[in-house]
């Protein structure tokens, strides 16, 4: 399985992802340039955190412009995984591939800590190596994590169990406490949290290589099929 | 558009404009009769005024300065480049540098810290280094009042806004709250980056007819002779300082890094130098790059990429717009450099070339505008010895330890752990990203920040410390002692000290009682440095933190390196099982002048410092790491402000165990300043092994528990309160006192 991982101007956990995937995973993961207009070599797309274009106008407004994103948007119309992390997320719901939209934090300021989170839904390839209702813990770091959505996109997330993640002590404000959403059809997944900043002991928690293994023995299967 | 008008060189003598500019009399007369041997034009004097600053020349410091131990095999580059290199072996070197920016976070605390933030980490960089850390040491105003909660909130918020963005994470720093410190706050920034020794930079412009190439913003009117602003003294009646103050964009700061660590990786073979436009802008980089290397330098201001229309040359020369570098470049080779930035989208253009000869020339509008030797701009200014004079506060000292009352033990803590600067620093550093490159073994919070270092077993601890107050009751121990705390964090979390940098805030220097702070203190400081084999490899200086004629405490900010061998040696403060054995390093007496039990009690500090012993100190950290290399030690925390009764407090804290305990100590003493001494838990198993090795400088006081209570029996009466609700008050002080 072979990841791409693009790089806005401005994005900064991308070497975090792909040393993740490459050092702790042993998965094969490219750093790809914003420019790039050609997934077709990769079996899943993950945009990683950051500030991309500095974020000045609203965090991920101006990186769905990118050509990357044009690749992207067909990469997931084609079913293939796609998750965003963070300044990722923001990409993901600027760019209309998930509902709703990330706002100011409540307190307004950017906040880096270790936040307990529920698994929601473990049932989907993002998700399936932790048990349901599973408490992890994941980092955040964000000044614009606060989840919104409407109240007909709330029941309908619901309905369709595309809440994967919520916060047990929500820390920013976020509707319904939603880390991290995934679109009807499944295979796009935003969250706020790093799970890449969390798959090494040494670093203090590896909560975070459930959503890695997921994605990885998922796609070992579809192979297989 | 208008033009400035500018002085005729006859009417800038007349009317001695160039006095606002920070040059005086005598330097101007030195710069007319002995460098020029004519008048100076309205540009030159300008260029003269940003580099003979004290900010560029340490023409005030110098003679201090040489005081400092600044050597120790460890050192691959000392003071004088954009910052120091340390060996740590395996071919790597670390390298690091602090930088104050107090003035301008005076003035507008978000630009002014996110921009010492921008400034240091260029620093970085320019070295060839990647930066993986920062910290930063911020002293403030008593945070009741109104002005400082908002120079509290925008300094974070600024220091965050830049740090955040670019993604290097904030590991450490401290923060310190005294009146001391309510119209001049301290911000002082710190920056720590990897390098492979063969990626080394120097700035430096070598080989006639070599390019200097310009990259990065372009350049505005903004931090106009910030530099000289920054080396003078703040007056109530006088607010046109603002525009002296720079704008960071940490966008275009992440852009310029990668591409600058691009071309010092790939392009080697044509890059001659990098340097950073940091104070004095253009100025002092391409004057310094050209006389490091005995070089000349003509550059041709109608190049320089200009976000304004209009700009003058004394504007263009000495503007401080962020996010800049300057590069020296093969001739013919400019081309491949051009694509790398254009890459990132930045502009790259070539302003100029090495000449022969030692002249600094610029041509404006086809106009030579300034022709000066480039050796005085960057060496030559004038070194000045002040005079010394102990103050009268130093004389006038109580010889006595001031002996504390405490009536109620568990009341006094409760007190002493909702002091500002005792209080947890959670609320400000939770909102800087610290964990950011997926390094950061040690987050903020602890005696120290530790950094792994990649692929490899090693990994860095770092820390910034120094207490004002001790200096202020004696500034050459209080030196010491800044020093020795550093050091002590350092060893704590199991590193080995391996060298300083240093930001040594202070008042006037023409001032003699405020001289003889900064040479008693800096006299401190090198003595500890020798004894910790510490060297001083980098740092800078900012006088003149006065206001309305009153200094700050003499604040020499110690930022230390430390490395820690093999990652299981990472040790942190908090207690770690129920059943440990808790132990006191180093012997407790009566240290009160200078507490913050006696700032608590009394609201302000007083009388003669209390006694420290460097050797005591150097041999009870070594005692420690030996321990901690032998895998005897579950814990380990420093004690420093607030004394045993808080550091133990704060080991508890961390995951909630509780303590019981039992000393011959009395109360009072609990909460002595003594230095050099440690508070440190250990599993069962290890305790024999332990108690052999620290006997007899260590004590044993009792074990952690599961229970929610801390019980400390002392001589007189017991500390008694839960762990939890102590906990509360700690964690929810600051963010009390700042709404």
């Amino acid at each position: 399985m072979k990841f791409a991982v693009p790089v806005f101007p401005g994005s900064n956990c991308d070497h975090d992802m792909v040393n993740a995937l490459r050092d702790i995973l042993k998965a094969d993961a490219d750093l790809v340039p914003a420019t790039t207009t050609d997934l077709s070599a990769y079996d899943a797309v993950i945009l990683p955190g950051g500030f991309s274009y500095g974020d000045y106008l609203r965090s991920g407004a101006i990186a769905r412009f990118a050509p990357v994103m044009t690749a992207v948007q067909a990469f997931a119309g084609a079913g293939k995984p796609v998750m965003g992390i963070c300044n990722g997320f923001q990409i993901l719901t600027e760019a209309g591939l998930l509902p709703g939209a990330l706002q100011a934090n409540r307190s307004s300021k950017f906040i880096c800590k270790t936040s307990e989170l529920i698994v929601k839904n473990n049932q989907t390839q993002f998700s399936s190596a932790y048990a349901e209702n599973a408490h992890i813990n994941l980092p955040i770091a964000h000044g614009e994590g606060n989840y919104y959505c409407d109240d007909a996109t709330l029941a309908e997330l619901r309905a369709n169990q595309q809440i994967i993640f919520e916060y047990a002590d929500n820390p920013n404000g976020s509707t319904a406490n939603i880390a991290g959403v995934m679109n009807r059809q499944g295979n796009v997944l935003g969250m706020m949290p790093h799970p890449e900043r969390a798959v090494e002991t040494i670093l203090g928690s590896t909560d975070g290589l459930g959503i890695f293994q997921s994605l990885l023995a998922n796609q070992q299967e579809v192979a297989h099929a | 558009m208008l033009k400035e008008q500018e002085l005729t060189p006859e009417a800038l003598k007349t009317t001695k404009a160039y006095r606002e500019w920070g040059l005086t009399d005598d330097e101007y007369q030195l710069l007319t009769d002995s460098v020029l041997g004519r008048l100076p034009n309205y540009t030159e004097a300008g260029l003269f005024s940003g580099m003979w600053s004290e900010h560029c020349s340490y023409k005030n410091s110098k003679p201090v300065l040489k005081k400092f131990w600044t050597q120790g095999e460890q050192v691959i580059e000392g003071p004088g480049e954009g910052a120091g290199i340390i060996d740590i072996g395996d071919g790597q070197a670390v390298v690091f540098k602090a930088e104050s920016h107090n003035h301008p976070s005076a003035v507008e605390p978000y630009e002014g810290a996110a921009t010492g933030v921008g400034g240091i980490i260029r620093d970085i960089f320019s070295m060839g280094a990647r930066p993986i850390a920062l910290l930063d040491s911020l002293r403030f105003g008593e945070p009741e009042d109104e002005h400082t909660k908002y120079l509290i909130s925008q300094v974070v918020a600024g220091i965050g806004g830049y740090g955040n963005c670019i993604g290097i994470p904030t590991i450490g720093g401290d923060t310190v709250f005294d009146a001391s410190y309510q119209k001049n706050p301290l911000v002082n920034a710190m920056c720590v980056g990897i390098l492979d020794q063969a990626d080394i930079q120097k700035g430096q412009a070598t080989g006639i007819g070599n390019s200097v190439i310009y990259v990065g913003a372009k350049t505005g009117r903004d931090g106009i002779n910030g530099a000289s602003f920054a080396s003078a003294e703040f007056n109530d009646a006088k607010d046109t300082q603002r525009s002296a103050v720079q704008v960071g964009d940490p966008f275009m700061e992440k852009l310029l890094m990668e591409a600058c660590l691009e071309v010092i990786h790939d392009h080697r073979d044509v890059l001659i130098g990098i340097q950073d436009m940091g104070a004095a802008g253009l100025v002092s980089s391409s004057a310094e790059m050209a006389s490091k290397a005995g070089s000349g330098l003509e550059l041709n201001l109608d190049l320089v990429p200009q976000r304004e229309t209009g700009m003058s040359p004394f504007e263009l020369m000495l503007s401080e717009s962020q996010e800049r570098m300057l590069l020296c470049v093969k001739a013919g080779a400019e081309a491949e450099i051009y694509d790398v930035f254009k890459k990132y989208g930045l502009d790259a253009v070539t302003i100029g070339h090495v000449t022969a000869g030692h002249q600094y020339q610029l041509f404006h509008h086809d106009e030579l505008v300034a022709d000066v030797p480039v050796d005085a701009l960057a060496t030559k200014a004038p070194v000045y010895q002040r005079e010394k004079k102990r103050p009268a506060r130093l004389n006038k000292q109580s010889h006595h330890q001031f002996m504390p009352r405490i009536v109620d033990a568990t009341g006094a803590l409760k007190k002493m752990l909702q002091q500002p600067t005792i209080a947890s620093k959670a609320s400000l550093y939770e909102t800087y990203d610290s964990q950011v490159l997926t390094n950061t073994v040690v987050k903020p919070g602890s005696d120290a920040g530790v950094i792994r270092i990649r692929h490899t077993d090693k990994a860095l601890a770092v820390t910034t410390d120094v207490n004002g107050r001790y200096l202020y009751l004696n500034p050459r121990v209080g030196g010491e002692i800044a020093v020795a705390e550093a050091a002590r964090n350092i060893v704590a979390s199991g590193g080995q000290p391996l060298g300083i940098t240093d930001c040594l805030n202070y008042g006037n220097p023409e001032k003699p009682e405020q001289f003889y702070d900064l040479d008693e203190s800096a006299q401190g400081i090198a003595r500890a440095c020798q004894l910790f084999n510490t060297p001083v490899i980098s740092g800078n200086v900012s006088l003149n933190n006065e206001s309305n004629g009153e200094a700050i405490y003499p604040t020499p900010m110690i930022g230390m390196v430390g490395l820690i061998k093999h990652q299981q040696d990472i040790t942190t403060q908090d207690f770690k099982h129920a059943g440990d054995a808790v132990y006191v390093l180093g012997t407790t007496d009566e240290a009160f002048n200078g507490s913050e039990l006696q700032k608590m009690l009394t609201g302000e500090i007083s009388g003669e410092l209390f006694d420290f012993d460097l050797v005591t100190e150097n041999q009870n950290q070594r005692l420690l790491l030996r321990a901690i290399q032998k895998g005897l030690v579950a814990s380990a925390h420093d004690v420093s402000e607030g004394g045993l009764i808080t550091t133990i407090a704060e080991s508890c804290f961390g995951k909630g165990f509780g303590v019981d305990l039992k000393s011959d100590i009395c109360a009072a003493n609990f909460f002595s300043e003594t230095q050099s001494r440690f508070v440190i838990s250990v599993t069962p198993d290890h305790r024999a092994e332990f108690e052999s090795l620290m006997d007899p400088y260590a004590t044993y006081l009792g074990q952690t528990t599961d229970d929610d209570r801390m019980l400390v029996m002392t001589a007189d009466q017991a500390f008694d309160l839960k762990v939890s609700f102590a906990k509360r008050l700690w964690e929810e002080a600051l963010p009390c006192l700042m709404k």
